[in-house]
């Protein structure tokens, strides 16, 4: 069969709205594009977990401590699964993760930012994961077999995460004057990089079109990005918090907000590892690497001795 | 210092709040310890299983601090004993506080802890108090299975590679003087044992030496002296350095805005 | 890690296992994932935190993902069309008498 004639018939399948598994044919891109936005979206549950672990230890309740660290660790477990659905493309997570560690990987940018209060904590949960289940619900239905599966898998257990969000700034909000400044002041720092997560707008972002094409994405950044915006301004109204942006109107006529323009100087700065912690993250990951290496060597090691010691014995 | 251990004669509120609240002490303490791993373990999987440890004792601990606080009856909240008391205050064992160390340390203190936490858990069982048997009943599950995950370790690093075994080795020998305190009864505990509210340590100390000793040594590990020079004083507030630290960390945004709703 | 890799010693990321979680006493196993362990004691252990962390099992399994034989896209003809034309395994195929659940 001419690769003209598969790659045809693979459109017909995802056309016909079939999901693909990992021994199907596939054209190779669609194997590559799948590898390189999955992996990223593993590395970002990952080195997700650092801005939001940074305040684990300085709780300022015992059920905050509780929540934050099961939802961290949720963020580990996230990373897991799609770490192990990346795989089964043939793209081990040793090696994948060799390509973060060097800086050769992306990962989602809203993580370059620092956590600088607690209130950062609540905020993360409300807008960053608000805006991740946006994406997510979305890639459930994606046409890879093994990336829905994980994304279904990861909806389910992330819809705690944005409520426990929203559940603090709702308190902190209506809290001490304090307690108001530091949750607005978060919001104010907060509110562009997370419009910033869906990526660059529609006519500059080549790898979308391509993706929806594909049945991997259904809706594109712009699209998602104003389904954010809609959701999340109703819900600062209504805890009585201010969006930082002066253009913010409401359009009677299309019932969508409209909003301003993303700094896209700062995105693109980011992205190319200028943000505020970029270095600060891989250098974290990169030594949990390799201050684990003997341990996993370790364990290994056993795994062998055990395994010859076992056959001698029968 | 606690009026408990200072007072005369003990009442039966005073030593049980006081009982309840070392064995908080010491699971708050050492659930810290263990959080301070989330995002930076060996891998993944380990990763996950050491918040999973940290999560289960942190949840002990707020469930014995607030019947501590319901003991007490003077309407605190179970907050109130974890971010408003200072280190002589603190009654947590030596060994939970000293720093988290490399991952080998961890184990280590993991392996020695829960092998204790079984055998207390398994006599306080029986404790004549319904309230607190559930919650020592619900507990010891997750304790069975905390020295599982941290003896399975203590053998794959003890006879995995040279540089595992000499690390495991290290961390024994480095905390062995922390053990001693483990089995120390005090009047708090011999008061409560009478009324069948509290355990004694001394009672199982042999078992979980002969423990301790079969798994070290099935790790290829030396088993250092038990009658070295072991440290005291822990169930009297004196701690290392450590925990001043610690707790400062702990507590400072807390104690920072005392006034603002934080649950 | 093992043979194939030789003497070079190459940092690892553990031999990737199959997870299969039993939801409720008398449901079947179902997959739930995978992981990565260096042996069956730890697969379970790892298993059991990252599977079951909401109460999701009562039971699991583990098997080595290298362990696991599948069916190919390509089968799904010659394997699984067959079945389609023997209605008579399914009972909706019979009509049998209705009988009243009624003792007398």
């Amino acid at each position: 069969m001419s690769d003209q004639g598969e790659q045809k018939s693979f459109q017909e399948r995802i056309d016909n709205g079939e999901t693909i598994e990992p021994k199907d044919d596939m054209p190779d891109r669609y194997r590559k594009q799948l590898i390189r936005m999955m992996s990223q979206h593993a590395h970002s549950e990952v080195v997700g977990m650092l801005p939001e672990g940074n305040w684990i230890t300085r709780a300022p309740s015992l059920r905050r401590k509780m929540i934050l660290l099961s939802k961290v660790q949720d963020e580990a477990g996230h990373g897991l699964y799609l770490y192990s659905a990346t795989e089964t493309l043939g793209a081990s997570r040793q090696e994948v993760i060799d390509q973060l560690l060097e800086g050769k990987a992306k990962y989602s940018s809203i993580f370059n930012y620092p956590t600088l209060s607690w209130a950062d904590v609540a905020v993360i949960g409300w807008l960053v994961d608000g805006a991740a289940i946006i994406n997510q619900t979305m890639l459930a239905r994606s046409s890879y077999g093994p990336y829905s599966r994980a994304m279904v898998r990861i909806c389910k257990e992330e819809s705690f995460h944005k409520k426990q969000g929203y559940e603090m700034v709702a308190k902190m909000a209506d809290g001490t004057p304090e307690q108001q400044e530091m949750i607005q002041d978060a919001v104010d720092r907060w509110w562009w990089p997370t419009l910033m997560m869906f990526g660059p707008h529609d006519e500059d972002s080549p790898n979308s079109a391509e993706l929806i094409k594909w049945g991997v994405k259904s809706k594109t950044n712009d699209e998602l990005r104003q389904s954010f915006v809609d959701r999340h301004i109703a819900e600062a109204h209504e805890v009585g918090l201010e969006i930082p942006d002066d253009e913010l109107e409401y359009n009677e006529e299309t019932g969508h907000w409209e909003f301003g323009e993303i700094d896209w100087d700062e995105f693109w700065n980011v992205v190319k590892g200028n943000g505020p912690m970029n270095k600060e993250r891989i250098k974290a990951r990169r030594e949990a690497h390799e201050n684990g290496k003997w341990v996993r060597e370790a364990a290994e090691e056993y795994a062998r001795k055990q395994k010859l010691s076992k056959e001698k014995a029968s | 210092m606690s009026t408990a251990t200072k007072s005369k004669e003990l009442t039966k509120q005073e030593a049980l709040f006081e009982y309840l609240v070392r064995l908080a002490d010491d699971r708050l303490i050492l659930g810290h310890r263990l959080s301070e791993w989330c995002g930076h373990g060996p891998i993944l999987e380990e990763d996950i299983a050491l918040a999973n440890i940290a999560l289960d004792y942190i949840g002990h601990a707020a469930n014995l601090y607030e019947y501590a606080v319901e003991v007490e009856g003077e309407g605190r909240h179970r907050d109130d004993l974890v971010y408003f008391r200072n280190d002589v205050e603190y009654k947590n064992l030596k060994i939970t506080e000293l720093p988290r160390g490399d991952f080998g340390f961890t184990i280590a203190r993991q392996f020695l802890f829960s092998s204790y936490s079984y055998y207390l858990y398994q006599l306080l069982s029986d404790v004549k108090d319904e309230q607190f048997r559930g919650m020592v009943e619900k507990h010891f599950k997750e304790v069975k299975y905390h020295l599982r995950h941290s003896r399975e370790w203590v053998l794959r690093l003890g006879d995995g590679t040279e540089e595992s075994h000499k690390r495991i080795q290290d961390a024994f020998n480095d905390i062995w003087t922390y053990i001693g305190e483990l089995f120390h009864q005090d009047e708090v505990d011999e008061f409560l044992q009478d009324k069948n509210l509290a355990a004694n340590t001394a009672s199982f100390k042999s078992d979980w030496k002969d423990l301790v000793s079969d798994t070290l040594e099935e790790a290829t590990l030396d088993v250092p002296d038990f009658d070295q020079f072991m440290v005291e004083g822990s169930r009297q507030g004196l701690h290392t350095e450590h925990l001043g630290h610690l707790l400062a960390e702990m507590q400072h945004l807390r104690r920072s805005y005392p006034d603002g709703n934080w649950q | 890690m093992s043979k194939e890799n030789g003497n070079k010693s190459e940092d690892t990321q553990w031999p990737l296992w199959e997870v299969f979680t039993q939801p409720r006493d008398g449901k079947p196993h179902e997959h739930a994932g995978s992981l990565h362990a260096p042996d069956a004691e730890k697969a379970l252990e790892n298993a059991r935190d990252v599977y079951t962390r909401r109460k999701e099992a009562v039971n699991i399994w583990v098997v080595p993902s290298d362990q696991i034989v599948a069916s190919k896209g390509e089968d799904e003809g010659p394997f699984f069309d067959p079945a389609d034309d023997k209605p008579y395994r399914h009972p909706q195929f019979y009509s049998v008498p209705r009988v009243s659940k009624r003792r007398s």
